[in-house]
C-alpha cells in the first residue's frame, strides 16, 4: 500500500482537475489539511493481509448470484415507450429544443 | 398518528383523506418555518398531487370500496428521490429547481398503495453527512431537541415523522442515513437487505452501497411501508426476484427461542453510558420474552470506517461526474469554454463535503493508488460481509447500538471532517455488508434525547428483524 499522509498541494491540485473541480485558494489547503487526515485514518487498512481475498464489488456475489453467461437468463428485448424528449429538454441550461447547446469546445 | 388508527378511522368514515392531509399540511405551515420551531424538514410541498389523491381515496371510502394498504397516509419523501411535480435537488445547488421527468419506483409504489405525498424532505446534499447540516437549504432541527442534529443525511425524513409532518416517510441510506436519524429522532428507521427496494428513481451517490427505506413511528407501520416498497423492478438490475416476505404477518410469530448476537466490537470505548444501559436493558427484555442472547465477535469491525470511506467517494466520484451543467441543473454563467462550464459549474454548485468527498474518491482511483486504497477496500468488504456470514450461522439475528453518543449540538462538530465522519462507527458495516438492519427507539438520557437500538438481521430475512424490533418496542410501553 501506498504510504500515506503525503498528499501535497500539487496533488490536490492534480485529482482537483481530474474530478474537475475548480478549487478556490482558501480550499486548496483545507481539502490537502482533511484529505492527509482521512487518509491517515483508511492507513489502517495495511494492518490486514488480504492476500488471496476476492474484492466485493457488489452484494449480490456474496450471495452466490452467478453471472449466467450464455443470456438465456436476460429479459425480452422488446421496445417500450421512452421518456417524453420535451420533458428531458426542459431541464436543459440551454437547448434548441433538440439538441443540447454548450460553450464551444476548442479555444482560439 | 399511525397507519393503522389512520385507516381505522378512514374505514369508519370518522375522518377523511383529505382533511388528514389539510391537518398535515397546517402542521407544517405552522411549526416547520422560522416563524414556528424552525425545524426546517420540508423543501417542498407538493399540495396539487397530495390532495388529488386524497380525492381518490375519500372516493373509495364513500362507495365502501376496499382500501388499499397505505390509504390516505400522508408521507413524505426525502429529496433525492425524483417525483414529478416537484423539483429534486438532493439539497444541492447544482440541482436547485430541477424538475424531474419520472417518478422513482418506490414513489410509485407508495401512490399506488393510496399514500398521500405531501412534499419532498430536506437532507445532506447528495446524502452525504451524519447531521443534515451540509444541505445548501440550511440544516434541519432535532424536533425533540431543537438546538440539536437530526441526524443525517435523511435528518428531514426522520424530523418529518417525528414532529407529526407525516405519519412515515422515505430515506436513503448508504452508510447509517436511515438508521442514525431515526435513533436521533425516536422514530423507527428500516434499511431493508440491498436489492430488496428499487433505487430507480434515486439520485446515486454510491451505487453498490445505496438503499432506499421507510421512517415510521412503530415498528408495525415500519413493517406495512416495507411490504409496499419491496419488490424486483425491471428498472433496477440490482433489485432481487427473491419472493417479498409478509412482513406484517411475521410480527404474530413470538420471538421466543430467537438467537440474538451481541456483537463485543460495538460495545467498546467510545459508547456513550446511558446507550449502553439502554441497550442492555433491551437485551433483558429481549431474554424475558425468551431470546438466547449470544456473545458474538465481528473481527473487522474496526475496518468498516475506512472500508466504507474509500467505497462510498470512489463511488460517488464517478456518479458526480453528471453534473457538468449540460443536460440540468445549474450551469455557470460566463464561461467561455466547455471546460470551464464543467470546473465553474461544479465549483458554484456543490457544497464543501460533496467536493471532499468527490476529491478522496478520485484520489482513491487515480493511477498509481487504485490497488493500494480501492482495491483494498474491497477485498475488506469481503472480510466485513464474511463476519456477518458467519455470525448469522450461529444467531438469528443481531441486536447493538446504532449511535455512540446521543444527538449532539448544531455546529459542534462540523469544524472536523473526520471526527463526523467516525460518528458512523456502528452503522456502516451493515451498510457494507449487504444486510438489513433498522434502528428502534429504546428510550431516552436523563436530559431527555432520544436513543436508538440496531437490529441487524441476514440478507433477506427482514421478517426476523422486525421480530425482534417489536419485542423491544413492546417492552418499552
Amino acid at each position: 500500500m501506498a504510504d500515506v499522509a503525503g498528499v501535497t498541494m500539487d496533488e490536490v491540485l492534480r485529482v482537483a482537475e481530474l474530478a474537475n473541480l475548480e478549487l478556490t485558494a482558501e480550499e486548496v489547503p483545507r481539502m490537502q489539511h482533511d484529505l492527509n487526515a482521512i487518509l491517515g485514518h483508511i492507513a489502517q487498512l495495511n494492518e490486514l493481509d488480504t492476500s488471496g481475498v476476492p474484492a466485493m464489488a457488489q452484494v449480490g456475489e456474496m450471495l452466490g448470484a452467478e453471472i449466467e453467461s450464455t443470456g438465456a437468463n436476460l429479459r425480452a428485448d422488446a421496445l417500450l415507450p421512452s421518456l417524453d424528449r420535451k420533458a428531458v429538454m426542459a431541464s436543459a441550461p440551454e437547448s434548441d429544443g433538440r439538441f443540447f447547446k454548450v460553450p464551444k469546445v476548442i479555444e482560439r | 398518528m399511525t397507519i393503522q388508527e389512520l385507516r381505522t378511522a378512514l374505514v369508519s368514515r370518522t375522518t377523511t383523506a383529505t382533511s388528514v392531509a389539510e391537518q398535515h399540511y397546517a402542521r407544517i405551515a405552522a411549526d416547520d418555518g422560522p416563524s414556528g420551531k424552525g425545524i426546517n424538514s420540508y423543501l417542498a410541498l407538493s399540495r396539487d398531487r397530495a390532495l388529488a389523491q386524497a380525492a381518490k381515496i375519500d372516493a373509495l371510502a364513500a362507495k365502501g370500496d376496499p382500501l388499499p394498504a397505505l390509504a390516505g397516509v400522508p408521507v413524505g419523501i426525502k429529496d433525492v428521490l425524483t417525483m414529478t411535480g416537484s423539483p429534486a435537488t438532493a439539497s444541492s445547488l447544482i440541482l436547485k429547481g430541477y424538475m424531474p421527468p419520472y417518478d422513482a419506483t418506490a414513489v410509485t409504489r407508495l401512490e399506488a398503495a393510496g399514500a398521500v405525498l405531501l412534499g419532498k424532505l430536506n437532507c445532506d446534499e447528495f446524502a452525504m453527512g451524519s447531521s443534515n447540516e451540509n444541505s445548501a437549504y440550511g440544516p434541519v432541527r432535532n424536533p425533540r431537541a431543537l438546538d440539536r442534529v437530526p441526524g443525517g443525511s435523511s435528518g428531514g425524513s426522520a424530523a418529518a415523522v417525528a414532529a407529526g409532518f407525516a405519519v412515515a416517510s422515505l430515506g436513503s441510506d448508504t452508510g447509517g442515513s436511515i438508521r442514525q436519524p431515526a435513533a436521533f429522532c425516536g422514530v423507527v428507521g428500516v434499511l431493508p437487505t440491498y436489492g430488496r427496494i428499487s433505487r430507480f428513481g434515486l439520485i446515486a451517490f454510491a451505487s453498490s452501497l445505496d438503499r432506499v427505506g421507510p421512517f415510521t413511528t412503530n415498528v408495525r407501520d415500519a413493517a406495512t411501508m416495507l411490504g409496499v416498497l419491496a419488490g424486483q423492478d425491471a428498472k433496477d438490475a440490482t433489485s432481487s426476484d427473491r419472493p417479498v416476505g409478509d412482513y406484517v404477518g411475521a410480527l404474530e410469530k413470538p420471538v421466543k427461542g430467537l438467537r440474538i448476537g451481541v456483537p463485543a466490537e460495538y460495545f467498546g470505548e467510545g459508547l456513550n453510558s446511558e446507550i449502553r444501559a439502554a441497550i442492555e436493558n433491551a437485551l433483558d427484555g429481549l431474554r424475558a420474552a425468551g431470546c438466547e442472547i449470544k456473545k458474538i465477535t465481528l473481527p473487522h469491525t474496526k475496518y468498516a470506517i475506512p472500508t466504507y470511506y474509500v467505497v462510498a467517494t470512489a463511488e460517488a466520484s464517478a456518479n458526480l461526474s453528471r453534473f457538468d451543467g449540460v443536460r440540468f441543473g445549474l450551469r455557470a454563467d460566463g464561461v467561455k469554454t466547455l471546460s470551464a462550464m464543467f470546473r465553474e459549474t461544479r465549483d458554484q454548485g456543490f457544497g464543501a463535503e460533496v467536493k471532499r468527498r468527490i476529491l478522496l474518491g478520485t484520489y482513491a482511483l487515480s493511477a498509481g493508488y487504485y490497488d493500494a486504497y480501492y482495491l483494498k477496500a474491497q477485498q475488506v468488504r469481503t472480510l466485513l460481509t464474511r463476519d456477518f456470514l458467519a455470525a448469522f450461522a450461529e444467531v438469528d439475528a443481531i441486536v447493538a447500538p446504532i449511535t455512540p453518543t446521543p444527538p449532539w449540538k448544531l455546529g459542534e462538530k462540523t469544524a472536523d471532517p473526520l471526527q463526523m465522519y467516525l460518528e458512523d462507527i456502528y452503522s456502516v458495516a451493515a451498510s457494507l455488508a449487504g444486510i438489513c438492519a433498522m434502528s428502534v427507539p429504546c428510550g431516552q438520557t436523563a436530559a431527555g434525547l432520544p436513543i436508538g437500538v440496531q437490529i441487524m438481521g441476514p440478507h433477506f430475512n427482514e421478517e426476523t428483524m422486525l421480530r425482534v424490533a417489536l419485542s423491544i418496542e413492546t417492552a418499552q410501553t
